[in-house]
């Protein structure tokens, strides 16, 4: 049987890919560390994205308050607006949209800076400087997305809450602590800790798949753009697999 | 035995040239695309040697090779007695640290200033040096470009000249013994591509380097080669001084002189 074009290269990709972050296991955990290159990463990726992932975690949390009430006033249950809107920004929505504007912020900025870097010969520069380019680029900018993304979501659900809050308060009345208090009492511990693993993930695909395209960036501005652009839909489609394959495992677990 | 003492040093004076480079039988293709087929080359020392060649005939592919930044198929590099081909990270490092590299595209990081640029080599080589030391020495390679005023700026604010001059002070921190430039001066305007050329033999002279310049540009190859060298389909074409090429008769060589 013959495969077709677009099935080859979709797995000489995969297997590239794959490839990559082997090399990632197998070389990141060795010295030389990179520390200060780490610390410089973590700043710029969490920081970078901090304001608009705060500002779309607020919209979110105001505008699914807003948009449930009504439904919970048909069925009688208005009193559990808070808990509802809590497990669904906490469970899910909050983790998956911060990745995906992380992947569009972030994916796309290491994609287009590692492929103008590989093009104009940076990389090739490093090397010959007694730097391996791929710790010092690539290992410090996933371990930094890995762990940044986790932060920023938490920092975002915080956010979204703090919106329904005041959505919660635009038509009716109820007090900051008591809003929480639902909020709090309608999670548990198996609502948190899956969602709260599945953001490492999450992190860990944004800062691999940008490095991938970028490392591997074709010759010419119109690469890298290419490489930017590829790292974000890539790593955006990647957050909604793990997203099902971690509810998968967790139901199997019994976490759920 | 008399006469053996006389031919020792005899010998010697003939071979005080050694080679710092030399390269044989080296193939490297990619795929399909042999580029490199079964490639000699020798620099020796205190030597400028220019490599000619068409666009994507393995001009860069060659020096990546000597530098190690691209394993070649077969072949043997050997760069100051040592074989490259064969050397662990570490010892690859010591070579790199005596070869400098001005790469075509100049390859200054973006994100970095002038002064960590140059940094960069030193703090990474595990060179010993203090703070202070290492101001000087970029203060030094700065002032040998004529750009000492440009420290605190971004490669972004330059324009090609500068970062051209900027990318060959930083190759030249170090104090390399050998330099390999790719196409000094291609993209550059007439004027400043011959400013270049004329730093680059001013260089060379000073810090006593060998090279090899990889370039198309006749005036280029005129101001800073002793001997030419001609790259055509992998192979070394001819290879002679630049008055003996610029005369033959041969239209491979001849279209390079047009
Ligand atoms: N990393 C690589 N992967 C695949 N092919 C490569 C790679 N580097 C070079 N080549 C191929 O090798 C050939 C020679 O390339 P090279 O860059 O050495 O040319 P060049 O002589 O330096 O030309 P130019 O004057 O344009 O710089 C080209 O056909 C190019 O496609
Ligand atoms: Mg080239």
């Amino acid at each position: 049987m013959v495969l077709s074009k677009t099935w080859q290269n979709f797995f000489r990709e995969t297997g590239e890919m794959s490839r990559f972050t082997w090399r990632f296991f197998a070389h990141g955990f060795k010295p030389r560390y990179e520390f200060a290159e780490f610390f410089r990463q973590c700043f710029l990726i969490g920081y970078k994205s901090l304001p608009l992932i705060g500002l779309t975690g607020f919209i979110l949390g105001l505008v699914l308050t807003l948009q449930l009430r009504p439904s919970l006033i048909d069925y009688g249950v208005e009193s559990q607006l808070p808990a509802m809107v809590g497990i669904a920004i906490v469970r899910e929505i909050g983790p998956v949209i911060t990745a995906l504007i992380f992947a569009g912020k972030i994916g796309s900025s290491i994609g287009a800076e590692l492929g103008s870097m590989k093009v104009t010969e940076q990389i090739d520069a490093m090397e010959v400087s007694g730097t391996n380019p791929f710790k010092y680029l690539v290992v410090t900018r996933v371990l930094a997305a890995t762990l940044m993304l986790p932060v920023l979501v938490i920092l975002s659900d915080g956010i979204s809450l703090y919106g329904s809050y005041l959505g919660v308060n635009i038509r009716g009345i109820t007090s900051f602590n008591l809003f929480f208090k639902q909020v709090f009492d309608a999670l548990s511990f198996s609502d948190l800790s899956p969602a709260f693993i599945k953001t490492f993930f999450f992190g860990f695909a944004v800062g691999m798949i940008g490095c991938y395209k970028g490392y591997n960036s074709q010759k010419g501005t119109e690469g890298v753009g290419r490489s930017a652009n590829s790292a974000v839909v890539v790593s955006s489609l990647l957050i909604f697999i793990i997203d099902l394959v971690v509810v998968q495992v967790t139901d199997i677990l019994g976490l759920n | 035995m008399q006469a053996e003492q006389e031919t020792i040093p005899f010998i010697q004076r003939v071979t005080a040239q050694q080679p710092v480079i030399s390269i044989h039988h080296l193939y490297k293709s990619f795929g399909t695309n042999a580029v490199l087929i079964d490639l000699n080359f020798l620099l020796n020392k205190g030597e400028n040697v220019a490599v000619l060649g068409k666009s994507g005939s393995g001009k860069s592919v060659m020096i990546k090779c000597i530098i190690g930044l691209l394993r070649p198929d077969s072949g043997e590099i050997n760069v100051l007695g040592k074989e490259v081909t064969t050397l662990n990270q570490e010892e690859l490092d010591r070579i790199r640290v005596r070869v400098g590299f001005l790469f075509q595209s100049n390859a200054l990081y973006d994100s970095m200033t002038v002064r960590e640029n140059l940094e960069f080599p030193l703090r990474r080589h595990w060179i010993q040096i203090t703070p202070a030391e290492s101001n000087e020495k970029v203060m030094d390679a700065l002032t040998n470009v004529g750009l000492a005023h440009t420290v605190d700026m971004m490669p972004a604010e330059l324009s090609g000249g500068m970062r051209k001059r900027i990318a060959l002070a930083r190759t030249l921190i170090l104090n390399p013994d050998i330099m390999l430039y790719d196409e000094p001066t291609t993209g550059l305007d007439p004027i400043t591509g011959r400013e270049i050329s004329q730093l680059m033999a001013e260089l060379g002279e000073k810090y006593n380097t060998s090279s090899v310049i990889i370039s198309h540009d006749m005036n280029c190859i005129r101001t800073t080669a002793d001997r030419v060298v001609m790259l055509i389909d992998g192979r070394c074409y001819t290879e002679g001084k630049y008055e003996e090429l610029k005369k033959s008769n041969d239209p491979n060589v001849k279209q390079f002189f047009e």
